[in-house]
């Protein structure tokens, strides 16, 4: 006997996933989506940008010039689009794999090379917008953007806060208790999950018994959504509706991005020795829902795309990184000093007389 | 004038918070209980109704998320004040405090930075339940881009307070709370700033040097009386900043004294006592006439309070050291293990 009689159901869930284009490029929708056709055109170029620049920077790793890197590829949609939806009073709290967002959002490649070639001024942001630095460590930039997100409630700027994560980052007790607090406090915040399947080696089976990752925010309540990852279109609607909730006082919402990752976790993997046989199939066949391509088809297919305009923006993005290089390559490393510098604000003595030790030491060395 | 009444820490650490947010619109506290119920000491009693919910702010229980919150408050201007209820559970917040709180300002070379005062009651002595005891200033110590702050009396605890809440970088500051009601002085000037990188010297003698900070600083007070009953004259040094320490205070002190015994509560290995006696092995070593040595915790799990009194260090021990010192017994004392009978308890077969 179960007594169904004592029980009344208090609470139950959907999640919707939500896609626009199909992988051949096929609208899915009735939506009129042709007033933003210029935003799509934009994304599409500043995912193409982003995969040659991250191309290159894994060329410039090899080569021994560049310390680590950790590519979107094949993933580009979700922080390409993100990047570009933000506006520029809203702040970005990004992980390791968000080049396309930071690119969009007026970060110099050259000082994104500067990160990830070992130099701190990588991290001034100086045509940017006051974003966060890269989050190295998993997850806890969602604490910091739960953090700017109060900021601005309590300043009562119109601005609204994104914190983006990988699948692995929400078992962290940083995603969750940023998430709890989003909920309470309403918060203007943003969570979008770069669901890739992988963190590392770990497959999201490993990860989680959840079916989606959008469901934890259910536990919060938060708003949530699952999308395609892998389409602009779906990915750009979703933020720019969570954005638009949170800057109206609606409070935080979490969206899981599906995509897959093609290749190597970063320079430093190879995912031959962990992933089995089924597995990297799975990662090929994943290369055909490629987003780029995807709406490269779509915009062809409505005749605002061609070969020669593909080409002239190839070229343009090849001159435009590089430049970058050239301009990292001969950026010499700071002074030895500026190791000193910026740990506070008011140097202790003790400080000053270990910075004298490390001139000592240049000048016996040199 | 009019005679100052003495006041308890906990009331000067509220009138500092008290002052310090008249002042300044951009601070607001962040904790567990502490809006309506004024913490659970009462240190922010009546802010709530003085300052609106919009500054002081109960927030649910996660002391990660209090250190992770506050670097992104303050890295937008604003400046938070957050209460740990015990320092025994700011060790969940210790990833956000070494790794982001500490280093925002060196990770984005000065683009943002962190100021924040991360306040917590620490040590024993008020039979308070386990992990309610302990006395962590060595792990905040070892944290580049951190301050750390200890106030021994309540005029300390409202001029240091102050000065951590306007410092431009993160600051641990942690409150003996055995002292919190037990000790009462008047407060300084209101508005007063204590500098945050210098030892106070409470008494002064030629004899021998006596370094502590906290609670202990009542020990060693008691013990510099019965010292002084029988001749032996001190110099007193209230360390108060914990990091950066105030090397030139207790250096001058120990090349006048010779002698050097440092009492902290906290266990002995790693603790900060070390570091000061390394220092001062370097920076005073001819002046040295016997080692300079420890009265610190022994190295083990702080007992429940039962027993903890025998954890505690008492007045009587800091004046059998200092009589040691005198009568240069230290040099002499020996290597750790080659004294201990061959059966001792713990002895791995
Ligand atoms: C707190 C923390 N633990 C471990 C690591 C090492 N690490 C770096 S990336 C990573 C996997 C993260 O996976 P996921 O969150 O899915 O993001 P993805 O890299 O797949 O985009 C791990 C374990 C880290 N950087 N931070
Ligand atoms: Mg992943």
């Amino acid at each position: 006997m179960d007594h169904a009689d004592l029980f009344t159901e208090t609470a139950s869930f959907t999640i919707k996933h939500r896609s626009c284009l199909n992988p051949d490029g096929e609208l899915l929708t009735k939506r009129d989506v042709q007033p933003d056709i210029q935003r799509w055109i934009d994304i599409y170029k500043g995912m193409l940008l982003t995969r040659m620049f991250e191309h290159k920077a894994v060329n410039l790793q090899r080569t021994g010039r560049l310390g680590i890197f950790a590519t979107a590829f094949a993933q580009e949609a979700i922080t390409v689009t993100l990047g570009h939806t933000m506006a520029k009073e809203d702040l970005l709290c990004p992980y390791y794999r968000d080049t396309g967002a930071l690119l969009q959002r007026g970060v110099a490649m050259e000082e994104l090379l500067l990160f990830w070639g070992g130099d701190e001024r990588g991290s001034l942001f100086q045509s940017g917008h006051g974003d966060f630095p890269i989050a190295t460590m998993v997850a806890s930039q969602c604490l910091h953007a739960a953090g700017v997100a109060k900021a601005f409630q309590l300043r009562r700027h119109r601005g609204a806060v994104i914190a983006s994560c990988g699948d692995g980052a929400t078992s962290r007790g940083d995603f969750y208790e940023a998430l709890n607090l989003a909920g309470v406090w309403r918060l203007p915040l943003v969570f979008v999950i770069n669901n890739n399947q992988w963190a590392i080696s770990v497959p999201l089976p490993q990860q989680t018994a959840a079916r989606t990752l959008a469901q934890k925010a259910l536990a919060a309540e938060v708003s949530c959504e699952q999308v395609d990852g892998n389409d602009c279109m779906a990915i750009h609607y979703a933020i720019r509706e969570a954005l638009d909730k949170a800057r109206n006082n609606g409070g935080p919402t979490v969206i899981e991005a599906l995509t897959y990752r093609a290749g190597e976790h970063s320079t430093a993997d190879a995912p031959e020795y962990y992933r089995n046989e089924e597995q990297q199939r799975a990662a090929r066949q994943a290369l055909a829902l490629d987003p780029v391509r995807r709406l490269s088809r779509y915009l062809r297919s409505q005749q605002k795309w061609n070969d020669l305009l593909e080409n002239e923006w190839l070229m343009t993005c090849r001159a435009t990184i590089e430049k970058a290089v050239t301009d990292y390559l001969h950026n010499p490393a700071d002074k030895p000093e500026s190791i000193f510098h910026y740990n506070y604000a008011c140097w202790p003595e003790v400080l000053c007389a270990q910075m004298a030790e490390l001139n000592d030491d240049e000048r016996t060395s040199a | 004038m009019k005679e100052q009444v003495p006041e308890t820490m906990v009331n000067a650490l509220n009138r500092a918070l008290h002052n310090a947010m008249t002042d300044n619109q951009d601070i607001i506290l962040l904790g567990e209980d502490i809006a309506a119920k004024g913490g659970v000491f009462g240190v922010s009693k009546g802010l709530l109704a003085r300052f609106g919910a919009d500054r002081v702010i109960d927030t649910p229980l996660a002391e990660g998320m209090l250190a992770g919150i506050s670097v992104g408050l303050a890295s937008q201007g604003i400046i938070p004040v957050v209460e740990f209820q015990f320092s025994g559970f700011m060790l969940a917040a210790m990833e956000q405090i070494a790794c982001h709180a500490a280093r925002l300002r060196s990770r984005t070379r000065g683009r943002l930075s962190c100021p924040v005062v991360f306040r917590a009651p620490y040590g024993g002595g008020s039979h308070g339940a386990e992990f309610h005891s302990e006395s962590p200033e060595a792990l905040f110590a070892h944290l580049p881009g951190l301050r750390v702050v200890i106030p021994s009396s309540p005029a300390k605890a409202y001029g240091l307070l102050l000065s951590s809440i306007a410092d431009p970088d993160p600051v641990v500051f942690l409150e003996p709370k055995r002292v919190y009601r037990t000790v009462c002085e008047p407060l300084p000037q209101p508005n007063t700033h204590y500098p945050l990188d210098r030892c106070f010297i409470l008494r002064s003698g030629g004899d021998a040097t006596l370094v502590s900070w906290g609670a202990s600083i009542q020990e060693t007070l008691a013990a510099d009386v019965t010292l002084r009953q029988q001749g032996i004259h001190c110099d007193v040094i209230d360390v108060a900043s914990i990091k950066p320490l105030d090397m030139a205070t207790i250096t001058q002190s120990v090349r006048k004294t010779g002698r050097c015994l440092i009492i902290h509560e906290a266990v002995r290995t790693g603790g900060v006592g070390a570091e000061i006696a390394a220092q001062i092995s370097a920076l005073a070593f001819p002046y040295l006439k016997t080692p300079p040595i420890r009265r610190a915790g022994f190295d083990i799990a702080l007992p429940y309070y039962r027993l903890e009194p025998y954890f505690m260090t008492q007045p009587e021990h800091i004046v059998q050291s200092v009589i040691q010192l005198m009568n240069d017994d230290v040099r002499t004392a020996p290597i750790s293990g080659q004294s201990y009978p061959s059966a001792y308890p713990g002895k791995c077969k």
